[in-house]
Order: structure tokens, then C-alpha cells, then sequence
């Protein structure tokens, strides 16, 4: 797995390994898909928005959503966490199994599911009436913890895991939003990450941040990512290629093609796929 | 031809300009006269006595108007029992869980009702409230202001939530944080300064109303140590003084005319102050 993020993004790469089929390196490596899609259909009113769209997202691994605007990326992942549920012309249809249980099943809680999938946003969103080690213990406060010393040392090691401990620890108690913009969005992940959720999905992270930030960002992600499933909608391919292990390519709502990261880029078995990561449309 | 056509452009221009200038005087200049003459009228009979103590009989000199001073604030503070938690997680439904069929009808129930006259309120209170139940009490004025201040208060903070950022809900859903809590928390928090801004507001137009008073409150000279009896409020003490034949009472009407102003006054400069320190929060 760990070879995928080495690869470069140029196209001109050598081949990498042969490469396995997502479900045999899961089964190789003892553990089901974290997250089992089976066609899933979401429309917004009577747009059709995505289309049987069925894949497989590894564990422990980081998987890149790519495609042009409007193709369903944020769609896609919004469902994995029912984002869909906040929106009442939203319809969601298929099936998630978060390993193994289903997401949209019967008397199953969103706002569990949504402790169990944490979700990073394009645009980084702190409070803004809390001070930056509120931002990252509010799901927590909010959701009934109380003891301060397991506070303390919940949202020290958020910090320390969004690597932004050393940067804030001396103004914790700081307004979130006198951070920076790189920084604001590290908080965001350490606030994601406090809860201690099994999956972290996002949302264009590091779109709106300066290439400075952006490398930071992409550094936590893989670091994250010998802990967490990350799943990831990015615009850049640069950054799907330096990052994931899967790629999964969109296009007007369909998932076109899903592979190993080295394959989509250099590889790709549909016209469309090469056609977007060689730059001829999108 | 270009050039005088420019020359009729400025022309016009300024013209328009100086239109806007006048209005904006004329918006400014009723609060002018109506404080000069408050102050040049009333401001000689301020004294300690004014806000200390209880009228004189007609033809005595001196006396305030304490009872009143003190009556208005007790029926702001009923009226704000009502009004605000009313008004408050009315604009929370409206804003935060209502359905689109509802909140339209809610809205349109708030601003008929905003629109409605004091007097109309005073009847249907005297009618359903005095009447057949309290009699003419400080209850019955306190729910009739209160009454008054649920439709101003529900669509300020209708408008402050709606304000908050969809952002900061997406981001605490994804926290797996109950919606209450959400909304509690996190939407009320960020629009706080707003609503209370609402609220004040609501506090400072229902402050001078006068005419549901009539109905309601009565009135009376001294202090009101029960609130299921009349009780004096400072419009309504201005009225009886300031139609009074007496000179001295008159003058009192002018300088609770003053005191009333300025009261209303220092609430909209104390929203002022706020609302310029919430601006971030929601400017983002």
C-alpha cells in the first residue's frame, strides 16, 4: 500500500507493480472493505444526481474521489456519512455498509453514523464564538463528556495527530478564527478527529490553501492514514496521485472507473478517464 | 453633442445626489426637534425628586414620577417573560425545524400581527383578559406588551439564524452532534448578539406604547406593590399629565417625555455598540 504514495505524478512514470484487485488485497490482508457500496442512486428533487455507483473503500488506505464539477464527487461522499438527511429534497437510494453494517438500514441513528464518519469541508468552518481548544472538544462536549482531564487529553492528541499541537499549544484559549487559513483547516481535522471516528471523509481539504498548507495537508493525510480510511475529493490530480492508494474517476454522475491510483493515472482502461487526467477536458 | 451630453449626465447626477441629501435630512430632523424640545421643555424639571418620588395631588408643586419610572420597568420585565421566550424559540422553529408550509403562515401571522395597531391590543386584551379575569392589573399590561414584542422578536431572530453560516450546521452534523444541541450551542451562540440586539429593540418599541395601557394598566399615584392591581407606567403618566389644565404637571409630562426618549435612546446606542462587536462572528 505504502508504495502507491510514492508515486509520481508524472505520466511518464515507469509502470508500477502489477497490481491486485481491491477486494483480493482485502481479503489478502485479512480485513473487509470499510465502506461497501452497491448501487448507489442519490437524487436532489427530480435531478438525477449520481448513478448506480458501486465500489469498495480499503481500510487503512486512502482513497481519491476525481472528476470535473458537477460530476457527483461531493455527492458520492456526502452519502457516506448522510449528509443527504440535512437536505429534504435529497433522495438516497442503494446500499452502505459501513464494515458491514448497513448506514441507511432501518432505526439505524445518522447522528451515530456521523460520530463513527468524520467529515473535513472544503472550506475550513471553525466556530467562531469558541477559542481553538473549544473547536476541537465541542463533539465531545457535545455529545455528554465531561471529565476535564479526559478533555485535555483528548484534544492534545487531536492536535499532536493534526500536526498543529507545537503551532497553537501556547494560545489555546485564542480565538479559532486568528489561526491562519492552513491552520483553520487543521483544526477542522483535529476537531473531526476528537471524536475519534472510524473513517475521515474530505472534501477538497486543502482547495482553498496555498501550495505551503497544501503540502502540510497532505503530509497529515498520510500520516492519518496508517490509522484511518480516508476518503477524498480532490480537484488536483497531482495531489489524488502523490496521495492515494485508489482512485475512483466520476463523470456526470457515474463512476466511470475505480482502480489502483497508479493505474488511473497511467493506465487507464476508459477513453474518458485518460481523457481527464491527460487534461482534455474538465 | 458628447460634450453637453455629459454636462446633462452631471447635472442629473448631482441632481439625484442632492434629493438623497434632503431625505436623509428629513429623516434626521424630526429626532432633532423632537429632543431639543424634550430637553429645552423638560430637562428644568428633571431634578432627584423626579425619579425618587410619588406625584403630588393637583395644585401641589414638586413630586416625580417614580412610581411610574418603576411601573415601566416592571411591565417591560413581564412583558419580556412572555415576549422573549415566545418570540425566541419562534424564530428558532422558523429558522431551524419548521416545514415550508408552516413557516410561511407563521410569517405571515407575525407581520399581520406586527402591523397591527397598539389600540387593537389593548381592546382584545381588556376584552378577553381584563374583563372576565384580572381586572386592571399589571398582569394584563404586561401581556398585552408582551403580546406586542412576539412577532417583532420572531422575525429578528428568524433573520440573526438565518444569517449563521449553513457551514457551522454541516460542520457540528458531521460531529454526530444532536440537532439540539446544534442549534442550542452553536447556531444560538454565533447569532446571540444579534437576537438579544432583537430583543432590546422589540424592549425599546414597546417601552413608549401608550394605548394598550389604557386598557390594561390603569394607572395610579402611588407604588404598585401588587401586580394583579393597576399599575402606573410612564407613557401612560405622560398622557394624563401632559392633557392635564395643570402647569406643573405639564411640565412633569415634558420631562417624562425627556426621560422616555432618552431611555429608548440608550437602548438603540447599546444595540449600536453590540451589533459593531458581533460583526465578525458573521461576516466571515
Amino acid at each position: 500500500m505504502t508504495k502507491d504514495t510514492q508515486l509520481p505524478a508524472l505520466k511518464s512514470a515507469p509502470p508500477a507493480p502489477a497490481p491486485v484487485p481491491p477486494a483480493a488485497q482485502a481479503a489478502a490482508a485479512g480485513t473487509a472493505a470499510t465502506f461497501d457500496v452497491r448501487q448507489l442512486n442519490v437524487w436532489f428533487g427530480s435531478h438525477h444526481v449520481l448513478r448506480n455507483v458501486s465500489l469498495e473503500i480499503l481500510p487503512k488506505a486512502v482513497t481519491a474521489i476525481i472528476g470535473p464539477s458537477g460530476c457527483g464527487k461531493s455527492t458520492f461522499l456526502r452519502s457516506l456519512n448522510r449528509m443527504h438527511d440535512l437536505v429534504p429534497i435529497a433522495r438516497v437510494e442503494g446500499r452502505i455498509t459501513l464494515f458491514g453494517e448497513d448506514l441507511y438500514g432501518r432505526g439505524v441513528d445518522a447522528t451515530l453514523v456521523r460520530r463513527r464518519v468524520g467529515m473535513v469541508f472544503q472550506k475550513s468552518n471553525p466556530f467562531p464564538t469558541m477559542s481553538v481548544a473549544e473547536n476541537v472538544t465541542v463533539g465531545l462536549r457535545l455529545n455528554g463528556l465531561r471529565q476535564k482531564d479526559l478533555l485535555l487529553e483528548r484534544m492534545e492528541r487531536s492536535l499532536r495527530m493534526a500536526a498543529l499541537w507545537d503551532e497553537v499549544k501556547d494560545r489555546l484559549n485564542a480565538n479559532a478564527l486568528s489561526l491562519s487559513g492552513g491552520q483553520q483547516q487543521r483544526l477542522c481535522i483535529a476537531r473531526a478527529l476528537a471524536i475519534e471516528p472510524e473513517v475521515l471523509l474530505m472534501d477538497e481539504p486543502a482547495s482553498a490553501l496555498d501550495p505551503l498548507a497544501t503540502a502540510k495537508i497532505e503530509e497529515l493525510i498520510l500520516q492519518l492514514k496508517q490509522d484511518y480510511t480516508i476518503v477524498i475529493v480532490t480537484h488536483n490530480m497531482q495531489q489524488a496521485a502523490r496521495i492515494s492508494g485508489h482512485t475512483a474517476f466520476f463523470y456526470l454522475g457515474e463512476l466511470i472507473e475505480f482502480d489502483q491510483t497508479n493505474r488511473i493515472f497511467t493506465n487507464p482502461k476508459q477513453k474518458q478517464t485518460e481523457d481527464y487526467v491527460t487534461g482534455r477536458f474538465g | 453633442m458628447n460634450r453637453w451630453y455629459h454636462h446633462w449626465r452631471k447635472i442629473k447626477s448631482s441632481g439625484v445626489s442632492a434629493l438623497c441629501l434632503i431625505c436623509a435630512v428629513v429623516v434626521i430632523a424630526p429626532l432633532a426637534f423632537v429632543l431639543f424640545d424634550c430637553l429645552k421643555k423638560g430637562a428644568s424639571s428633571l431634578d432627584l425628586a423626579f425619579f425618587t418620588q410619588l406625584p403630588n395631588p393637583p395644585g401641589e408643586s414638586g413630586g416625580g414620577m417614580a412610581n411610574a419610572i418603576l411601573g415601566s420597568l416592571t411591565l417591560l420585565g413581564l412583558a419580556g417573560l412572555i415576549g422573549i421566550p415566545v418570540g425566541v424559540l419562534g424564530g428558532i422553529h422558523l429558522s431551524e425545524f419548521g416545514s415550508p408550509r408552516m413557516n410561511w403562515a407563521v410569517r405571515f401571522a407575525a407581520d399581520i400581527l406586527n402591523g397591527t395597531p397598539s389600540i387593537v391590543w389593548g381592546i382584545v386584551v381588556y376584552a378577553l383578559v381584563v374583563l372576565p379575569i384580572t381586572g386592571y392589573s399589571a398582569y394584563a399590561a404586561g401581556l398585552a406588551l408582551g403580546f406586542m414584542m412576539i412577532p417583532l422578536i420572531i422575525r429578528t431572530t428568524e433573520e440573526m439564524l438565518v444569517l449563521v453560516p449553513n457551514s457551522y450546521r454541516e460542520a457540528a452534523f458531521a460531529l454526530g452532534i444532536p440537532h439540539w444541541r446544534i442549534v442550542l450551542n452553536i447556531v444560538l451562540k454565533t447569532a446571540g448578539k444579534g437576537i438579544i440586539t432583537g430583543i432590546l429593540l422589540a424592549a425599546a418599541r414597546v417601552a413608549g406604547e401608550t394605548a394598550p395601557l389604557l386598557f390594561t394598566a390603569l394607572g395610579n399615584d402611588s407604588w404598585s406593590h401588587n401586580l394583579s392591581q393597576p399599575i402606573e407606567a410612564l407613557p401612560h403618566k405622560i398622557f394624563i399629565y401632559a392633557t392635564s389644565p395643570y402647569g406643573d404637571w405639564v411640565r412633569q409630562a415634558w420631562a417624562g417625555a425627556l426621560v422616555l426618549i432618552l431611555f429608548v435612546l440608550a437602548l438603540n446606542i447599546g444595540v449600536r455598540l453590540m451589533t459593531r462587536g458581533s460583526a465578525p462572528h458573521l461576516a466571515r
